[in-house]
């Protein structure tokens, strides 16, 4: 499927299939109250066609010349039937005519109305300067116009983590080196670092493409070369801009005299840390396979890279090892502290008073939500580095299993490390994340994770994000068979019924499920699925890590499989598009990965945090306006073909039509249409303050409150009852007088004008003066089309305007107010007592 | 100089309130966009639903009384004679009765008048059971011609009714052949009542529906006839018996005014009603009545509206005594917070 927005090029021809089409539209997938309404509509017709089938078997005898009727045509030579073909087709014609009569019923306006006001309020999730990027400096952008109050029912929350939660952009934060916290939060400023972050090549500045912030103690520390503390810091900003796999590359810049090096990697987080170094003055300027050129402060140095092993998730760690000018051989370890410590010398004392400390910063950082690397160095003995060189060149040339060699050679050299410090980068969290899904959550809302992250750090942005949260109990499925896959889903939900039959302690526990890319590889498309859906259901929090594009679709898919509920994908790259293409909602972020995402998505906008105005502003009202605007439409259209229907029922079952073919077509067109559609675009049910004050509020549209069978039950009813009151109040009020039918039909017309637009009314919550506007001008214009129809010659009807000046047709005057009024008490009676009603229910 | 200053101040002026036009509206726009307009938000709370019922109850009581009061201090009286004015010996074939044409229609009743009836007394026509809102028959008619007379030709429409041995029938259509040819005089003693029968159809109507120069052509010429004629000599638009009758009916039970009668009748006289019964209701089993009645602001006898706005309004105030009761008895904080539904959730679990 080629996506919107694509362009097709250099194609001479292009096939295309019309998909999503039939069956599979939007309309006939949300079509169940359409095919009540059909039934509906078949059961009046076929009322009306059997007892005018009834009506003319049992005067049969005297259709012939009954004044009314009159079968018999005399006028020709003969005597024969005038339109009249046999009992049995005048049922189908008054069946066909019934049809068209009540047709109104199906609200093709509704879809009509239903556009405008979805237009209406895409408008106003654009213009909300609430979700207005200023950082972008873009606008909310939608690019679906037909799930506006989809929004409003959203359960599930898919998210992508790198970009959507995250910025995407790794900063260096903090260090602890050799056991002092150098947390650059304390005393940060960038002035102090610029000087030194230059150097001097062949007369041209080289900067750094990005600076970080300094601190300033750090950065004097690391000048002295003398102390052991600045031995070690030195040391310690060598490993970081050497111990790595960056690129650097200079790029020209707007001023010829300075030239920016960025640097290009695989890993953020090595970016970060190189730029971090290169802002200590320890620059990475030129990396080839076999040396390094760092400046250093302003000198110049090479070094060459003798081996370098590279990251692997079993070790969890990578090692360069230099030689350095002065012919000394240096092994430098950079990895997660897990892998680490176990690879330190644990013997010197030195390092045994950094051990402690540097852990305890760890934690700290890592219960910040930064993400840690730990860094270590050691000095190469001539004979160590001539073992390791010549096992290392013949792993190198092996033919078989060289990797596993290679990882050996690695864990023989990786020990008896000096531990030199950690560092803390942060991955920068969009602003108001952990408050966003903090409301979410609140809102009832279940925020999954799919990252293509390892776990620790999706772990450690889970904690960040207030995703996680100590209390809860975490569920970690790691697996790599299909059986082991099922055992640990079994214990789970072993773990999880516990959990939650309070068997483990707390009432609140919460569940958090966390699960990897190559467990779901065994789980998605097989009989596990249910058991995992089962769990994940369970849970409060879900994060799956490590998991690949094709696998956000499939655990999408996992929940739109087995439930009705919203789903929402939000995401920024290109390996969201395919979850975001299977949620019902797609929200592309608009951000750096490049505009894949939003091209596939329903909805762009610029920060996560905007899923709340989102969601819980705009979905609620879009929801609860929409779910009103659909109920009122077939009211409003079923009140009017009920007034037809009983009418007639007084007319010899025949389809006359009291009300004016004019009325019938303008009713849903201008009578009543414009009420509606303000109210389906401005009526607010609460203000943005409250519902953001109470996210719960939310749960009304995941549970259907404003829209759902039992509703759509009580409106037919309420409809049913409030036409026959507006159709049976003025029948027995002129049975047997002198009223003819266009002033009766007028009569009618203007009652139900007046009835729907009052319901509507007396349904609002909040009465702008463009809705009284709407509400009294369509009730006005309705008078006023009712005088032109009947006044002007060409239409059917008579001259109504003078009606009223007619004597006895004052009772005219006073019936109309008076079932007005009746009418709107009647309503105002079914409000009270539901109003009555919830206060109790509530008690129970 | 003085000149300068003063369109320079003017212009300041102008500036200024073009800005300031500028900032309303700009202030509006954003209002609108953020869809922050100011706006009323009616809660119903139940004080003011109760008060609202009990004053709409005690509105709508008085103007029942009122009404149902008008509608009685109506006199009217109903005479149905479609089965009397038939001779005892067709009794059992009314329809041989009513198609004879030489059997004489005239028939005669004495009615006493009740009470005293204050002119102008209306004179109507009901027939029951009668479907003028028949599809069939409301479209037999052609508007055109009754206004424009036989310039227009095409009078399809009123087929079976449309022509005559090839001649084209005006007015044409089921409608007006089926006109109603029942009539009605009146005395008191010896002295005959006056009915006007002038201005008995919509004013509208004669002067815009039907046409001053056409005349009845061909009118009741065919086979069967269905009702009335017309004479040839008098245009539509003074024909105000068809006027009326071409004006269908809403419902199949209707009236249709005859005249007026334009003198007081004292309670306790007797009139006695001559009248010709020629139209045919006998083959649908509709029924003939012939009402006479005084008026009032409400029109003629319905006790329905009366009966309908006292029984509203009772109920009204009963209901609102309910909700009083329940109110008083089970009252909610309103806007109480710690009702909502999450709230005591946990508490009730």
């Amino acid at each position: 499927i080629v996506l919107r927005g694509c362009e097709l090029r250099n194609t001479k021809s292009a096939i295309g299939v019309a998909v999503y089409t039939g069956k599979e539209t939007k309309a006939m997938l949300n079509n169940s109250e359409i095919i009540y309404l059909s039934i509906f509509l078949v059961t009046l017709c076929t009322v009306v066609c059997i007892s005018h089938g009834v009506w003319l078997i049992k005067h049969k005898d005297e259709l012939d010349l009954i004044q009314f009727y009159r079968k018999k045509d005399y006028s020709g030579s003969e005597v024969e039937n005038y339109e009249y073909y046999g009992w049995g087709m005048e049922i189908f014609f008054v069946f066909l005519m019934s049809v068209i009569v009540f047709q109104v019923m199906i609200p093709i306006s509704l879809y009509i109305s239903m556009e405008l006001v979805r237009v209406g309020q895409a408008y106003f999730m654009i213009q909300d300067d609430r979700m207005f990027d200023e950082a972008t400096n873009s606008r909310f952008q939608c690019r679906a116009l037909n799930i506006n109050e989809d929004l409003g029912q959203i359960k599930y929350v898919f998210s992508d983590k790198t970009g959507t939660l995250t910025e995407n952009k790794m900063e260096f934060q903090c260090a602890s080196i050799g056991g002092v916290d150098y947390d650059n939060g304390k005393a940060s400023s960038e002035d102090g670092g610029i000087e030194y972050s230059s150097a001097q090549v062949d007369g041209v500045t080289l900067r750094p493409k990005m600076s970080v912030k300094v601190d300033i103690e750090l950065l004097n520390l690391s000048k002295t070369k003398d102390t052991d503390e600045g031995k070690h810091i030195r040391d310690f900003f060598l490993a970081l801009a050497t111990c790595n796999t960056i690129v650097p590359l200079t790029i020209e810049s707007s001023d010829p005299a300075v030239k920016l090096i960025e640097y290009q990697g695989e890993s953020p987080d090595e970016q970060a840390l190189v730029y971090a170094a290169a802002s200590y003055g320890f620059m990475l300027i030129e990396r080839t396979s076999g040396h390094i050129v760092v400046d250093i402060q302003g000198e110049r140095q090479r070094f060459n890279v003798l081996g370098m092993h590279e990251f692997d998730s079993d070790r969890k760690r990578m090692s360069v090892i230099l030689g350095f000018p002065d012919n000394t051989v240096k092994l430098y370890v950079k990895g997660a502290d897990t892998s680490m410590f176990n690879v330190l010398n644990n013997s010197s004392n030195t390092n045994n008073n950094i051990i402690k400390p540097t852990q305890a910063h760890l934690h700290s950082y890592s219960s910040k939500g930064l993400r840690t690397l730990v860094i270590a160095a050691r000095e190469l003995t001539l004979s160590e580095f001539q073992h390791w060189q010549s096992s290392y060149e013949s792993a190198n040339n092996a033919l078989m299993g060289r990797s596993n060699l290679l990882r050996k050679i690695a864990v023989n050299i990786e020990n008896n490390l000096g531990l030199l410090g950690a560092s803390g980068i942060e991955d920068k969290l969009q602003e108001g994340v952990p408050e966003a899904i903090e409301s979410l959550r609140m809102a009832g809302i279940k925020v999954w994770v799919l990252t293509g992250d390892k776990q620790e750090t999706a772990v450690s942005i889970g904690y960040s994000s207030k995703l996680l949260t100590n209390e809860m109990t975490r569920i970690v499925i790691n697996n790599n068979s299909k059986d082991s896959c099922k055992r640990s889903l079994e214990d789970a939900l072993g773990v999880c019924k516990k959990v939650k039959n309070g068997v483990s302690g707390a009432v609140n526990s919460q569940l958090a499920l966390i699960i990897d890319g190559s467990s779901l590889v065994y789980v998605l498309d097989t009989e596990l699925e249910e058991q995992l859906f089962e769990l994940a259901s369970k849970c409060d929090v879900v994060l799956c890590c490590r998991v690949a594009p094709l696998q956000k679709a499939g655990i999408v898919a996992l929940i739109k499989k087995r439930t009705d509920d919203m789903t929402l994908a939000i995401g920024d790259g290109a390996n969201d598009v395919s979850m975001i293409q299977r949620a019902d909602v797609g929200i592309g972020i608009s951000g750096q990965e490049g505009r894949q995402a939003v091209m596939a998505s329903d909805f762009a906008m610029g920060q996560f945090r905007f899923l709340v105005p989102l969601l819980l502003v705009h979905g609620h009202w879009n929801y609860q306006r929409m779910s009103y605007m659909i109920l009122y439409n077939f009211y409003r259209n079923a009140v009017f073909v009920l007034i037809l229907f009983w009418y007639v029922l007084f007319t010899g079952f025949t389809l006359t039509t009291a009300i004016t073919d004019w009325s019938s077509m303008l009713y849903s067109i201008i009578y009543t249409s414009l009420p509606t559609i303000v109210v389906g675009i401005l009526d607010k049910d609460l203000s943005r303050a409250t519902l953001l004050k109470h996210p719960q509020l939310y749960g009304a549209g995941q549970r259907n409150e404003s829209y759902n069978g039992k509703l759509f039950w009580v409106t037919i009813f309420d409809t049913l009852w409030q036409s026959i009151a507006v159709f049976f109040v003025p029948l027995v009020a002129y049975w047997a007088s002198n009223v003819d039918g266009s002033s009766l039909g007028d009569l009618w017309t203007i009652a139900v004008v007046v009835l729907v637009n009052l319901h509507l009314a007396m349904d609002l919550f909040r009465w702008y003066w463009i809705t009284h506007a709407a509400i009294w001008g369509s009730i006005i214009a309705t008078f006023v089309c009712v005088m032109v129809i009947d006044a002007l010659p060409f239409l059917p009807g008579y001259c109504k305007i003078f009606v009223q000046y007619y004597r006895p047709n004052d009772i005219q005057i006073a019936r109309e107010a008076e079932k007005f009024e009746d009418s709107r008490v009647s309503r105002q009676v079914q409000i009270e007592m539901t109003r009555f009603r919830d206060p109790l229910t509530q008690l129970v | 100089m003085e000149m300068d200053g003063r369109s320079s101040s003017s212009a300041v002026i102008e500036a200024d309130s073009v800005s300031l036009q500028q900032s309303r509206r700009s202030k509006f726009i954003h209002q609108f966009t953020q869809q922050s307009l100011p706006a009323c938000k009616p809660v119903l709370s139940p004080p003011f639903v109760i008060s609202v019922f009990f004053v709409v109850g005690l509105i709508f009581i008085p103007i029942g009384i009122v009404a149902l009061h008008a509608s009685r201090s109506v006199v009217e009286i109903v005479y149905r004679y479609d089965g009397e004015c038939v001779p005892e010996p067709y009794r059992s074939n009314k329809l041989a009765y009513i198609k004879d044409d030489s059997i004489s229609k005239n028939c005669s009743k004495s009615l006493k008048i009740p009470k005293h009836m204050k002119a102008p007394i209306y004179i109507y026509y009901q027939l029951d059971n009668y479907y003028q809102n028949h599809r069939r028959y409301v479209k037999s008619r052609n508007d055109k011609q009754l206004l424009h007379g036989l310039k227009y030709h095409d009078a399809s429409s009123c087929h079976p009714e449309d022509a005559n041995h090839g001649h084209p029938i005006v007015p044409c259509g089921l409608i007006a052949w089926s006109l109603f040819n029942d009539t009605y005089s009146f005395s008191r003693g010896v002295v005959d009542l006056k009915v006007n029968r002038k201005n008995i159809a919509w004013k509208s109507d004669r002067e815009h529906k039907f046409g001053k120069q056409v005349y009845p052509v061909n009118f009741q010429n065919g086979t069967l006839i269905g009702g009335a004629n017309l004479d040839p000599n008098i245009p539509l638009s003074d024909q105000e018996d068809l006027i009326v009758w071409m004006r269908t009916s809403a419902l199949p039970t209707f009236r249709k005014l005859y005249g007026r009668i334009e003198e007081d009748l004292d309670a306790d006289d007797v009139i006695s009603v001559n009248l010709f019964n020629n139209y045919n209701t006998y083959s649908f089993s509709g029924s003939k009545k012939l009402v006479l009645s005084t008026s009032t602001w409400l029109g003629g006898h319905n006790d329905f509206l009366g009966i309908a706005y006292i029984s509203i309004g009772t109920s009204l105030i009963f209901i609102a005594f309910v909700f009083l009761l329940l109110h008083v008895n089970n009252p909610r904080p309103y806007g109480d917070t710690s009702n909502l539904s999450w709230n005591w959730k946990p508490i009730s679990s």
